[in-house]
């Protein structure tokens, strides 16, 4: 197990210099992030190189930070070196009114659902994906149920009190 | 929804015969499926030219519940995850909670744990592959096992009193010790099972019939099934042996001699097969776990939690009593203890693959977001690929072994 | 070698006497060589023992109903050996599990295939009320698209509750008036559903 996160962050920081940036340990997971155009270009990097070989995806999701103007999304990638058994965690940022991400479709086939799941919370636009449209909600939903603005409650209840339970 | 059959012409290049496929819609309630799935096959005959899942029947919004509760309200929805192993996503929930705060499990308590988590392994793979068994036609292992699930029930209700929807145990460890009647009812199982589970295996194992249903039905092979994001049993019936409690031990996996059984193929059989091997691997790890807690003697025999006052609840009969107890009781359940900020992702080996929970907490009382890492969501995007160009009686037997449970899919 | 199998190899002798029991005739006349009584009672025995459920399971509460079925708690005790996965065929429409929004229309569209009369069991929380998931993408209760009429609580319910929801269906069946799926009143209820 020669892998460990120094080497993994020292490959990706001589690969792409100060493109790559933010790189956090917490519990033991390396966290960083890239330009969002730079998504692909990291992930591929990951997965082909010889060492480093993060071949299996294991998740894929997004988080709203409605306060972060400009970086109000973020997709987070969890990625897998199932050979030297480490994780690392990838994160890219994108403003909420052009939310277009390359889709990582092309290098795991397990992205196209989690992707498509992560457009039908959040809205983010993976550009390139093969079929992106709704997958857990209703085709007709009009808006991104996941971000932080939109209610959690069924709006057509009538019998509960509203002060009772918070709305 | 009864099948609404199409028919159109495909045309074929000029001097062959002309053909025609038929879409057939399977479901989402379907005499030959169980659980809500969706499939609209497009048939060549009986051969399938191609699959389109739709999912999403009974979407319940978890991750948004979850960005609105304090972290001991959200393992009740954990249990409505995989509730076939519902156990094992409380306690994964619990792992995920005790990593985020920083809690020390006695020996012991990782112990128990296991046992009950093993107990759900074995009763999750159990109804996988008896149902499969009742899709090839064999409903008699079916009820075979059925009985002696309850066993394992038996053990749920005087740990937790709860069969199903178990949510089990607390941060930091179980809500109470388990009584003797429990360890009693954990002997018998352990003296019972293993002749059912032989008897189950002499059923199908060595069956013509059943052999000539699944040998074939839905390979995939290790390169795919890793691009498809399989875990558990169904990644390993394809050969690769990737198992969270070996590559990232918790609650004292580490301390278990057991192996990982895999398969070679990836199809039907295999899968069946790793199911019913794993059985017996868990059956072997709470035999040592349970060897191991009986070596616990006096004080720490007394052991079932954690010493973390902050976020176990205190005992049930102080609450009622107590002044302190009451109001610790309401602010840990209301989230109102020191919650650190931080991002923490954990994994447990589910019973049908890697769970993870991608928590991140802003330190207020709810977490900010809460992630579900689903397998069963993850690798029911390959069943397409897995059908192409198998029978239609197949589709259905490679859905019910790749154990699909609608919860878990859907969250 | 002997097999190691220990269970179900000593059958039981059958005992009728304790182990089955008869269903109790109706009220009526019994003199010599007749018995006179109402033709609704007939039927309604006839009926309620010989009910034929459609499971419409989609969550947690189906695996208690897989349990239900199955050889401990056996639902063909009461008459139900038969669950039919065609909507045509059945009398009873058991829903068991949550409905979420996208699945209300095939709830409904199940109910429709059925022929009358019919029942429906909302079985657990979820197809009661909503249950826990008072979220935007869950139907709160199956009540709100199909007519229901016993609910079981429970989350999800035991066996026994499901059997106990089961059996006062049964006594619904058993004393309801032939003339009931005509009345006004009835219709009047299915046209609130929009069902005509």
């Amino acid at each position: 197990m020669s892998l460990n996160n120094a080497t993994i962050k020292a490959r990706l920081i001589e690969k792409f210099g100060d493109q790559v940036s933010g790189f956090e340990e917490p519990y033991g997971m390396l966290t960083f992030e890239a330009p969002k155009d730079m998504n692909l270009k990291v992930m591929q990097f990951l997965y082909d190189d010889g060492e480093l070989r993060f071949q299996f995806l294991t998740d894929l999701t997004a988080i709203h930070y409605p306060d972060k103007s400009g970086k109000e999304l973020a997709v987070v990638y969890h990625l897998h070196n199932l050979a030297d058994n480490i994780r690392i965690r990838f994160k890219v940022f994108t403003d909420i009114n052009k939310p277009d991400i390359f889709t990582a479709t092309q290098l795991y086939s397990s992205a196209n659902w989690m992707e498509r799941e992560t457009y039908d919370f959040f809205g983010v636009n993976f550009v390139g994906h093969p079929n992106l449209k709704r997958i857990l909600n209703v085709d007709e939903m009009e808006y991104f149920p996941m971000r932080k603005q939109y209610p959690l409650e069924d709006q057509t209840r009538i019998d509960k009190d509203d002060a009772m339970f918070g709305r | 929804m009864p099948e609404t059959i199409t028919h159109h012409h495909v045309k074929l290049p000029e001097g062959s015969i002309e053909k025609a496929t038929i879409t057939l819609n399977l479901g989402p309630t379907h005499p030959a499926t169980h659980g809500v799935f969706q499939n609209i096959v497009e048939l060549d005959g009986e051969k399938i030219v191609s699959a389109e899942q739709t999912v999403g029947y009974i979407h319940r919004a978890f991750e948004k519940l979850a960005e609105r509760r304090p972290l001991y309200q959200i393992t009740t929805l954990t249990d409505r995850l995989n509730y076939c192993s519902a156990p094992i996503n409380n306690m994964g929930w619990h792992l995920a909670c005790e990593k985020l705060l920083g809690v020390q499990t006695p020996k012991r308590v990782d112990y128990l744990r296991i046992i009950i988590m093993e107990l759900a392994r074995i009763s999750d793979h159990l109804i996988c592959n008896s149902v499969v068994g009742v899709d090839s036609g064999a409903y008699t292992g079916f009820l075979y096992v059925m009985q002696y699930r309850e066993l394992i029930y038996e053990i749920y209700e005087e740990v937790c009193g709860a069969r199903l929807t178990t949510n089990i145990g607390r941060i930091g460890g179980f809500e109470r010790n388990f009584s003797n009647t429990a360890f009693e009812k954990l002997e018998k199982f352990l003296n019972e099972y293993p002749a059912v589970l032989k008897e189950f295996e002499n059923l199908f194992n060595r069956n013509r019939i059943f052999m000539d249903r699944t040998i074939g039905a839905g390979p995939i092979s290790a390169q795919r099934a890793l691009n498809y994001g399989f875990t558990g049993p169904n990644l390993r019936a394809a050969g690769v042996d990737y198992d969270v409690r070996v590559h990232t031990p918790y609650s004292s996996y580490q301390d278990f001699e057991f192996d990982i059984p895999v398969g070679a193929t990836g199809d039907c059989y295999d899968r069946f097969l790793v199911r019913n091997q794993e059985m017996w691997q868990s059956l072997r790890i709470i035999e040592q776990a349970y060897r191991k807690v009986q070596e616990f003697k006096g004080a720490d025999a007394e052991v079932y939690h954690a010493d973390a006052p902050e976020y176990y609840l205190p005992p049930k009969a102080d609450v009622y009593t107590k002044m302190e107890a009451l109001i610790w009781h309401f602010k840990i359940v209301m989230g109102e203890t020191e919650i650190p900020p931080g991002e923490v992702y954990h994994s447990v080996e589910g019973g049908n693959g890697e769970l993870g929970f991608y928590l991140i907490s802003d330190g207020g009382r709810t977490p900010y977001r809460l992630h579900f890492r689903r397998p069963c969501f993850i690798y029911y995007q390959a069943y397409s690929e897995l059908t192409k160009g198998s029978m239609l009686s197949d589709a259905i037997i490679v859905m019910s072994s790749l154990n699909l449970i609608a919860g878990e899919m859907d969250a | 070698m002997p097999r190691p199998v220990q269970f179900n190899i000593h059958p039981k002798p059958a005992d009728p006497k304790d182990n089955i029991s008869m269903a109790d005739a109706p009220d009526g006349y019994v003199g010599e060589g007749f018995f006179a009584t109402k033709l609704n009672d007939v039927v309604g025995l006839a009926r309620k023992n010989s009910i034929w459920p459609m499971p419409f399971a989609t969550s947690c509460c189906g695996i208690e109903f897989m349990a239900t079925m199955a050889s401990h708690y056996d639902l063909a005790r009461f008459g139900a050996e038969r669950l039919g996965f065609s909507p045509r065929q059945c009398d009873l429409l058991m829903v068991m599990g949550t409905i979420a929004k996208k699945m209300g229309p095939i709830v409904k569209q199940v109910y429709l295939q059925m022929a009358e009369p019919r029942w429906v069991i909302a079985v657990g929380a979820c197809a009661s009320s909503g249950g826990i998931f008072d979220t935007y993408s869950v139907l709160q209760g199956i009540d709100q698209v199909v007519p229901v009429d016993v609910y079981v609580p429970g989350c999800a319910p035991r066996p026994e509750a499901i059997l106990d929801g089961f059996m006062r269906v049964q006594d619904l069946v058993g004393h309801e008036s032939l003339r009931r799926r005509n009345s006004e009143r009835y219709k009047k209820l299915l046209e609130s559903y929009g069902i005509q």
